[in-house]
Parts: C-alpha cells; sequence; structure tokens
C-alpha cells in the first residue's frame, strides 16, 4: 500500500515536472506551430538565473521567489529575441525553424559554458523545502510537492489567461484562423511575439524550478527538451488540457514501469507505448475540433 | 484551412523524426572497429636529437571536457616539471596534443595519427572505457605505448597499455571491505547503465555472497538520468545500510538531491561512491553530499610531502581555486613512471620499455606506487574518503599498503567464473 501510494505520488511528480517542462512548449509549438529546439536551453537560463539570483541575494527562500519572477522575464526576453530576430522569418518553414533553433540551442549551451564555466554549479534549497512530509503515510518530499503545486499553479495561469483576457481572446482567434483575425483588427505580428514571450517564460520558470531535483549545467535543456516535444505531441497539438493529461499519464506509466522494472527497461517501454498510440490517434490525446479545422 | 491541419501534422511528425534522431545519437557510436591491417613496420620514434616527443590525448571538447581537461592540465604540468629538471635521459619532451572529442572513434583514429604521422615514444590519456577499448587495438598493432589514468573496471590486461589507476581489487573491493568492517550486512547498488558499474557491480555481488552481506537491490539509470524518486523510493524501502554508488556524471546530482530529500543522510544510510571526486563536489553541491563516502586512492588532503608539493605546483599553474583529484594524480604519476622505465632501459624503445618496466616506483603524491611487469598495472594503496563541508575529501580509512593490482581477481576464490 505505501509502496501504491509513493509510486503514485512519484508519478505525479514526473508528471508535474514533465507539464513544467512541456507547458511552454504547448503554447509555442502547440498553439503557434514553431519547432524551437533552443526551448530546453531557455529553462538552463532559467536555471542559472537562479544560480545568479543566489549569488545577490543570499537568503534561500527569498531567491528562489525573486528567481521565479527573473527566470520568467529571462526565458522570456530570450524568447522574444529570438521570435523577432529569426523565427518571424521562417514561419511556414518548418524544417528551417527546426533547424535554425537547434544551432540557436548549440550556441546557448556554449554561452553558458563560457559564461560559467563547464563544471555544474549548484543551487541551495531553501530551509522549508527540505526533507519530507507524511502524505496518507508515506514521506514526501517538499521539493516535489512544490513543483506539482507550481505546476498546476502555472497551468491555472495560463489557462485562465488564454480564456479571460484580451491577449488570451487573441492568441485563440489567431491560432484558429489568422486570416480572419486579422480582419478583425487584431495584429496578429504583436499576438505571436507576446505568445513566444510567455511559452518561453515558463521554460524560464521551469528551469529555475529544476534546480531543486537535478543538476545545473549547459547541458541541462538537452536531459527534457525531447521529453517536452513527447508531452505535446502525445497530448496533441493546440490544447493545454491535452499537455496537461499527457504529462501526468506518462509520468505515473514511467513510474510505475520503473517500480516494476527498471529505469532503463520504464524509458523504451514508455517510447514503446507513445510510439504505438500515436499510429492509432496521430493527433495526440485531444485534437482540436473547429469547422476550420475538421 | 485544411493546409493549416496538414502543415501542423507535418509539423508533429517532423519533430517527431528528429527527436528520434537525437535519441539515436544520443545512444552513443560504435567503439571497437578500429583494427587496422598489420603494421609494425618498425617504429618512427626519433631520438637522435636533444628532445623526444610524447603524446597527450584527451578530450578537450564534448561531454567528457569536464573530466580530461583537469587530467590534461596535470599532464601538462609534469611535462613542465620534468623538463625543468633536464628532461628524460638528457632529451627534453615535446608535448603533442590531441583531442579525443569524447568519442571513442575519434581517440582510435588520433591514437594512430599520434604513433604514425607524429611518431610519439608514447601516448598518455584516455579516460571511459570506451575509448580505451576503442585504442587498444591500434596500439597492439601498432606496438605503442599508451598510459591510461583513471580508475575501471579491470578484466583486461594488454602489454601494450600501462594502467596507472585503479584495478577493481584497488577501489571496489576494498569499498566492499570498509562496509564490512564497518558491520554492514545489507547493501542497495546504484549504477548508471553502461559497462563499469554493471561489471563492478558483477563482482560486488559476488563480493558479498562469499562475505556475508546481502544486496538488498539493485539498480540501473541510463546515463543522464534525471528522476531518481522510483530508485529512491526502492533504496528506502529495502531496508539497506548502505549504498554503494556507480552512477557516472550529471545523475549524482539528481540522485543525492532526492536522496536528501526523501530524509536519508549520511549517518543512517551512507552512500559509497566510486565515480565522485574533489572535482565534481562543487556540482553536486556541498550540501547535499557532505559526510557521504568515496573510494579511490588519492585525494587532495593526503598528507605527504610529495603530495603538497605537487598541489601546490599544481594551483601555483592554474590558479589557487583548483583542486586535485584521483585520476589527475595518476595521469601526472604515469608519466613519471614512464620516465623512471625509460632511464631504467636507458632506451626509449618500445619493446626496452616494456621490458624496463618490472619494479619501476615513484614517490608519487598519493604514495609510493610500483609497476607490476605482468599484467602493467600498479600497486596503488587504498583510501576510503569522507566529503568534508569544505567540499575537500579527508581519508577515513585506508588499506595495509599498497595493494598488488590483480585485474582479473585471480587472487580471490569467490571471483572465479567472472571473467
Amino acid at each position: 500500500m505505501d509502496a501504491l501510494v509513493s509510486q503514485l505520488f512519484a508519478g505525479l511528480s514526473l508528471g508535474s515536472v514533465l507539464l513544467l517542462a512541456a507547458l511552454g512548449l504547448a503554447l509555442t509549438f502547440g498553439q503557434m506551430g514553431v519547432i524551437n529546439m533552443a526551448h530546453g536551453e531557455f529553462m538552463m537560463a532559467g536555471a542559472y538565473t537562479a544560480f545568479v539570483v543566489q549569488k545577490v541575494v543570499a537568503d534561500a527562500g527569498v531567491s528562489l521567489l525573486v528567481s521565479l519572477v527573473i527566470g520568467f522575464l529571462v526565458g522570456g526576453l530570450l524568447g522574444l529575441l529570438l521570435e523577432v530576430t529569426l523565427i518571424s522569418r521562417m514561419y511556414h518553414r518548418p524544417l528551417d525553424t527546426l533547424l535554425v533553433t537547434f544551432g540557436v540551442a548549440l550556441v546557448l549551451q556554449q554561452l553558458a559554458r563560457d559564461v560559467f564555466g563547464a563544471p555544474n554549479v549548484d543551487v541551495r534549497a531553501p530551509a522549508w523545502l527540505s526533507g519530507a512530509v507524511q502524505v496518507l503515510g508515506v514521506g514526501v518530499p517538499r521539493t516535489r510537492l512544490f513543483i506539482l503545486a507550481l505546476a498546476v499553479l502555472a497551468v491555472v495561469a495560463m489557462a485562465l489567461a488564454l480564456k479571460l483576457t484580451p491577449l488570451g481572446r487573441r492568441i485563440r482567434a489567431t491560432v484558429a484562423n489568422r486570416d480572419l483575425a486579422e480582419t478583425a483588427g487584431i495584429s496578429t505580428r504583436a499576438t505571436d511575439r507576446l505568445t513566444f514571450f510567455l511559452g518561453s517564460g515558463v521554460a524560464g520558470v521551469a528551469g529555475v524550478a529544476l534546480t531543486l531535483l537535478g543538476s545545473i549545467g549547459p547541458t541541462l535543456g538537452t536531459a527534457y527538451i525531447v521529453d517536452a516535444f513527447l508531452v505535446v505531441v502525445v497530448g496533441g497539438i493546440g490544447q493545454l488540457k491535452g499537455a496537461v493529461i499527457a504529462a501526468f499519464g506518462l509520468g505515473l506509466l514511467q513510474a510505475g514501469i520503473e517500480y516494476s522494472s527498471t529505469a532503463s527497461i520504464a524509458k523504451v517501454l514508455v517510447f514503446v507505448i507513445i510510439v504505438a498510440f500515436l499510429q492509432v490517434r496521430p493527433q495526440g490525446l485531444v485534437a482540436v475540433r473547429t469547422r476550420s479545422l475538421a | 484551412m485544411t493546409r493549416t491541419t496538414r502543415t501542423t501534422r507535418a509539423l508533429a511528425v517532423s519533430s517527431g523524426a528528429l527527436v528520434a534522431l537525437l535519441a539515436l545519437s544520443a545512444c552513443g557510436s560504435r567503439t571497437d572497429d578500429e583494427a587496422s591491417g598489420p603494421s609494425a613496420e618498425g617504429s618512427c620514434v626519433e631520438t637522435d636529437g636533444d628532445s623526444v616527443k610524447i603524446g597527450f590525448l584527451n578530450s578537450l571538447s564534448g561531454t567528457m571536457a569536464i573530466s580530461e581537461q583537469t587530467v590534461r592540465d596535470s599532464l601538462d604540468l609534469a611535462a613542465k616539471e620534468i623538463n625543468a629538471a633536464g628532461g628524460v635521459l638528457g632529451k627534453q619532451l615535446t608535448v603533442v596534443g590531441e583531442d579525443g572529442q569524447s568519442e571513442p572513434t575519434v581517440f582510435a583514429e588520433k591514437a594512430e595519427k599520434l604513433i604514425k604521422s607524429d611518431c610519439v615514444a608514447a601516448v598518455f590519456g584516455g579516460w571511459t572505457s570506451s575509448s580505451r577499448k576503442a585504442m587498444l587495438p591500434v596500439f597492439e598493432d601498432n606496438d605503442a605505448l599508451l598510459f591510461y589514468p583513471v580508475q575501471y573496471e579491470g578484466l583486461e590486461a594488454s602489454p601494450n597499455i600501462f594502467y596507472t589507476g585503479a584495478t577493481t581489487n584497488q577501489q571496489i573491493i576494498p569499498g566492499m571491505d570498509y562496509l564490512k568492517e564497518q558491520g554492514v550486512t545489507k547493501v542497495f547498488l546504484v549504477g548508471s547503465d553502461y559497462v563499469f558499474p554493471r561489471t563492478a557491480n558483477k563482482e560486488i555481488i559476488a563480493y558479498a555472497g562469499a562475505n556475508g552481506i546481502e544486496i538488498v537491490g539493485e539498480e540501473y539509470a541510463p546515463l543522464g538520468h534525471t528522476d531518481f524518486s522510483t530508485i529512491v523510493t526502492k533504496l528506502k524501502g529495502s531496508g539497506a545500510q548502505a549504498v554503494f554508488n556507480t552512477l557516472n556524471g550529471d545523475s549524482n546530482v539528481a540522485f543525492f538531491k532526492e536522496y536528501k530529500n526523501v530524509g536519508l543522510t549520511a549517518e543512517t544510510v551512507p552512500v559509497v561512491s566510486v565515480s565522485i571526486a574533489e572535482e565534481e563536489v562543487g556540482g553536486i553541491g556541498v550540501d547535499n553530499i557532505v559526510g557521504q563516502l568515496t573510494a579511490w586512492n588519492y585525494y587532495q588532503t593526503v598528507e605527504s610531502p610529495e603530495n603538497e608539493k605537487f598541489v601546490a605546483a599544481f594551483k601555483a599553474e592554474y590558479g589557487d581555486d583548483r583542486v586535485t583529484s584521483d585520476p589527475m594524480e595518476a595521469a601526472y604519476t604515469s608519466l613519471y613512471l614512464w620516465k623512471g622505465m625509460v632511464e631504467k632501459a636507458k632506451s626509449f624503445a618500445v619493446a626496452d620499455v616494456q621490458a624496463a618496466a618490472d619494479g619501476v616506483s615513484f614517490d608519487a603524491p598519493e604514495g609510493t606506487v610500483t609497476v607490476n611487469g605482468d599484467n602493467h598495472h600498479i600497486a596503488k594503496t587504498a583510501l576510503i574518503g569522507k566529503i568534508d563541508a569544505d567540499g575537500l575529501i579527508y581519508p577515513v580509512w585506508e588499506s595495509d599498503g599498497p595493494i598488488e593490482p590483480d585485474p582479473f581477481l585471480e587472487g580471490y576464490e569467490w571471483a572465479e567464473g567472472l571473467s
């Protein structure tokens, strides 16, 4: 019973990490259709932001909260810069975008190596996040609860922003029908830029959160980019809901298989299951259903 | 707007293809097909002038660069010291440096270049076992010499390679000896999923069976694995009294953070690691790993005049913030051992050096080491160390003097049938 609960939690926790990594991508890839291979490097930038902020603000708790905000801005601004300088010139040329952003990813990795050095750096976790709390009889690390809460918060905030704010309406209108949106007086260029800013900003936040779990080095992003794309593809392009279900589903699947076999086997099996699933449902879990896209 | 849909699907497909490509390229490359034809057309090493060439072959780019650059630094230091002291047999050393690029195939190519076009008298370097395995046939076919400075999984002895890092009976087995002495009866094994951890754990399991220690879990994570919640859950539920850790690289960070977060501590369930040296402690975060154990043959804190001199010289050359570690010390020592062999043989020729190798010793920073002429490994003292809050590792236990190298574990009854 304990094992079941703790694995359930491990799966949810893994899902929340996947979700944070994939949420920004659900926006830039899912909504805008831009394959941004540098998305992982925006996470890396967020993680290094946490490192730099902690150099300035000594208190680990304050620095974590400050980093979440600054990490969002750093990720967002990097994304904005990328969108304005390169991606905006390549809409409707997905393969070019893919290659260019892959190049940008390599450049950013090397930049991090030059600025911060090749060895990993360390960000201290605040005292109130150390240790575990008892949930249903099993010890659950506070850091993982924090990340779970952060992921939920990020999803809710993004869903509300898309649904209720004027910007959200503009984004949805642009995705649904770009030409019609433009006729209605929406500046689709400005909308693109803002969407990209938001999506990349969330990557920065994810990077800050990941400092609580893993290593902080120039290649941090590469460890997550594949999983993040998988979540978006499995979830279905263009829907936040799909990404959420896919992230938690894959997290639980991975944790469940890993518990009864090994980590390597679990990775392989999850890949196999995804491939099989996409054969049956190439459009992903949740497909956009509108009259124009039928 | 059906076009948009198709574009979107095309996007999904092309991204999927890319993902698959990335996954493939991350899975490493071929290692052992560098079987060049018969050569040995005589050495082209030039020894008539007042200098002699040697080759340094380390990864200065790619994933292993972090570690291998430190080895190159200490090799450079040793060459500089030897030259300042008059060189080898009165000849100054000219270093030809090459970058192995963290790719076993590149290691094999560059080794061949160093031997055949640069005509070096000996090559120093390599780190991963796959790079060594890729270079082995090159050195054997060309009858050249490689000095390999990193601890490894044993079960190998080439006449053309000198192994100056520990083999298993000088690192892994002493690590287990230490745990046994501490009264540990239940051990959990965790490692990265490749040749070294799997071989090492096979040996540990055999050892445990013969010494009344129960292995309560054996888990492997793919290289670069970042989520250890499941493995740590299994560890916590296993009733283990200690962990033997053969994880490599970044995975250590994720593992130790998770370990600490679920409330395990070095006092209750100590972790013995064999791939964490002074260089890595900072990146894992001292807070996450303080009090944990490591098994090596050298630490920066070893107290000896030779080590004081080595550490001071290294810091003077590369900066006060640098640390020295076991592989760096083994590399530094390897150059001096080669010097000792050449001077004993009074010749740079490979056959003469091989013949003179047995019994050559050097007062290394780790203590006096002696070359075993039969298996080309060196006798080393095993040291169990404890990681301190200052980021350095301090010895808490040492073996009774240097341990004779036994790469095939022939001297251990329980090891029968392992190789």
